[in-house]
């Protein structure tokens, strides 16, 4: 088999770490938009954090929006050119710590934006710092002793949020290996799909490896997803609509 | 087209159709609220999308994305909504977009309350977000200034890729009065090259970001930039300054004040005059050249009880004459005591 990667993902050099899985997601979303023939119509709306670094390595229209605020930038980009696909890029602190209001509204409005969460567990841009998905115990620069969860909370599942609301599609998928690659491809793929035909807000979660942060060489930390964050973090579909009611 | 009788407010919000604007997102706050609440019917009437969002947080950056496409889009506030935004419309100056953003001001900081005042001339004149920037103020007196600013507002917002701010406030946002209104017409959202639109690879592409520090020449472009608007931008009304004592200084509800204090000064021999400033920011400079040497102070009228206009009076004058300051944020300016103050400010000088 011969690999041909997206064209619209160019051949420059990243700024992102050794073993940072954001390549792996943009190949992804490369390859889905050219099987689905909409690479001319993706709009990209990324927040401030590790994934505005992806505004150098593809060739889509994107806006870097506000820490946090990417949800609602991507549906007035929708509103007004509804024909594009409008594709919200952000991390677990922009999603579920300073946006989480946002997140939650474009779910109860459901919508019709894809909203891509990359969960590293931290804070990964400006140090590593614990957000609301790091795991017990997790040593991170603001919790040097490992996050206590009576202090700080538990760590926040997206499906307890807004699985019970009226929306087109949450999932949760991991890059630890090539077989959940593979598995998140397909959930992202039925993501632009459902946005396609119009079915409302569509959120994937995809667990990624931070090793800058997480202090562990590329191969441990999809270890590490393995071993210590699938088990906080399940993966799968956890709402599939087949039509949702209020698109 | 006729002249029909229209609340300020909702003047504003159908001026935006008439000249363009498709879209509108914001969150309720009075004075403002007839201004989405109007849309929020009428907007659907000529294909829009109208979003009443969560927060001011949301609508900021809901705004930015459909600016970022090309659409003619604007939001509206006051108070704390207006200083939730401000985060945003820093992004908004240093992605290089045009929109708008009104702010019918209320009374006070914190919560205040929703009277009329015009305590926001430094946030709205000083960037009042973080970083180098400053936005293109218009400060209507009146409905049909109101309807002239809001459809002139969008051809200025592009004309220099730069937000721009209407200064209102609850007085001239909820008074009725009559108004002309343009013609209904479309903005064409491709109209401008910059406006993404989605791209084929080979394509160039489109980003819309703070990438500033990548760029050798930003500085440079922000300052021809902010020197351009300066130069081209600054409107003003300038009434009987030629020989006027002391020259009355204000804008926005105030100055309608200010005007029937000048006719009744005068008809009692008192010669005062008004510089009714209409851009606040570029602050017109120009109007203070034209000032005669008769005059020998100037007075801020305002609804403040600081005494915004003050510095920028003294700096436009070269700190030549007193300025003294007249009003106060919790009730409008009284014709009588402008002109006591005016007095007064004079018998000290020439005391
Ligand atoms: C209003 C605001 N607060 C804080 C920051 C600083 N900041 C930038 S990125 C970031 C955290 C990002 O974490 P996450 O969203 O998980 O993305 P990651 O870097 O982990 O991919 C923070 C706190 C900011 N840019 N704006
Ligand atoms: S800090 Fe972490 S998330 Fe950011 S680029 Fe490096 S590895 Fe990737
Ligand atoms: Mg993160």
């Amino acid at each position: 088999m011969k690999y041909k990667s997206p064209e619209a993902i160019a051949k420059r050099p990243t700024l992102f770490c050794q073993g940072c899985a954001q390549g792996i997601i943009n190949r992804l979303i490369g390859e889905i938009m050219e099987e689905l023939d909409k690479v001319d119509k993706l709009i990209v709306t990324t927040d401030v954090a590790c994934g505005a670094m992806n505004v150098i390595v593809w060739d889509y229209d994107t806006i870097v929006g506000a820490h946090g605020r990417p949800l609602p930038t991507a549906l007035g980009v929708k509103k007004v050119r509804p024909d594009c696909v409008s594709l919200a890029h952000l991390g677990d602190g922009a999603a579920y710590n300073i946006g989480l209001a946002e997140t939650m509204h474009s779910a109860i409005r459901n919508d019709n934006v894809v909203a891509l969460v990359a969960n590293n567990c931290v804070f990964a841009m400006t140090g590593g710092q614990m957000s609301a998905t790091t795991l017990p115990g997790q040593r991170t620069p603001s919790t040097v002793n490992g996050r206590d969860c009576k202090a700080t909370g538990n760590p926040f599942r997206i499906e307890n949020a807004i699985g019970k609301l009226d929306i087109a599609y949450l999932a949760r998928g991991s890059v630890d290996s090539v077989k959940e690659i593979n598995k998140t491809k397909k959930m992202l793929k039925k993501a632009f799909e459902k946005h396609l035909a119009g079915e409302g807000f569509c959120l994937v979660e995809i667990l990624t490896p931070c090793p800058t942060n997480w202090g562990l060489s590329p191969l441990d930390s999809m270890k590490y997803i393995r071993e210590e964050v699938v088990p906080v973090y399940p993966l799968g579909e956890f709402v599939d609509r087949e039509e949702s009611t209020n698109a | 087209m006729a002249k029909t009788l229209m609340k300020g407010n909702e003047a504003l919000a159908e001026t935006a159709l008439r000249v363009g604007c498709r879209f509108f997102c914001g969150y309720p706050i009075t004075p403002q609220s007839e201004i989405m609440e109007y849309l929020s019917w009428r907007m659907a009437e000529v294909g829009g999308e109208f979003v009443q969002t969560e927060s001011e947080l949301s609508a900021i950056n809901m705004l930015m994305g459909a600016a970022a496409v090309g659409a003619r889009a604007f939001t509206s506030s006051s108070g704390p909504g207006f200083s939730l935004m401000q985060e945003g419309i820093s992004y908004i100056v240093a992605a290089d977009l045009p929109l708008v953003v009104v702010n019918v001001m209320r009374e006070g900081s914190g919560l205040g309350n929703i009277g009329a005042s015009q305590g926001d001339y430094w946030q709205m004149t000083r960037g009042g977000g973080h970083g180098d920037y400053r936005t293109i103020v218009l400060a209507p007196a009146g409905v049909q200034e109101t309807s002239n600013l809001m459809a002139e507002s969008f051809d200025l917002a592009e004309k220099y890729r730069h937000p721009v701010l209407i200064c209102s406030d609850a007085a001239v946002g909820q008074m009725v009065e009559p108004v002309t209104l343009p013609e209904l017409r479309e903005h064409d959202i491709n109209k401008y090259d910059w406006a993404l639109r989605g791209c084929k690879p080979g394509d160039e592409i489109r980003t819309i970001q703070n990438v500033y520090f990548l760029d050798e020449d930003y500085e440079n472009h922000l300052r021809q930039k902010y020197a351009d608007i300066e130069a081209n931008e600054q409107r003003w009304e300038s009434i009987e300054i030629a020989d006027a004592e002391l020259v009355l200084v204000s804008y926005g509800i105030s100055s309608r004040f200010c005007k029937e204090a000048v006719r009744n000064a005068r008809s009692a021999g008192f010669k005062l005059g008004l510089i009714r400033l209409i851009t606040l920011w570029p602050f017109p400079v120009k109007a203070f050249a034209e000032v005669s040497p008769s005059t020998k102070a100037f007075l801020s009228v305002e609804m403040s009880t600081l005494g915004q206009l003050v510095d920028d009076i003294r700096l436009a004058t070269g700190c030549a004459h007193p300025v003294d300051h007249y009003g106060s944020m919790m009730a409008l300016p009284e014709t009588k005591g402008i002109i006591g103050k005016a007095q007064a400010v004079l018998k000290k000088v020439s005391g």
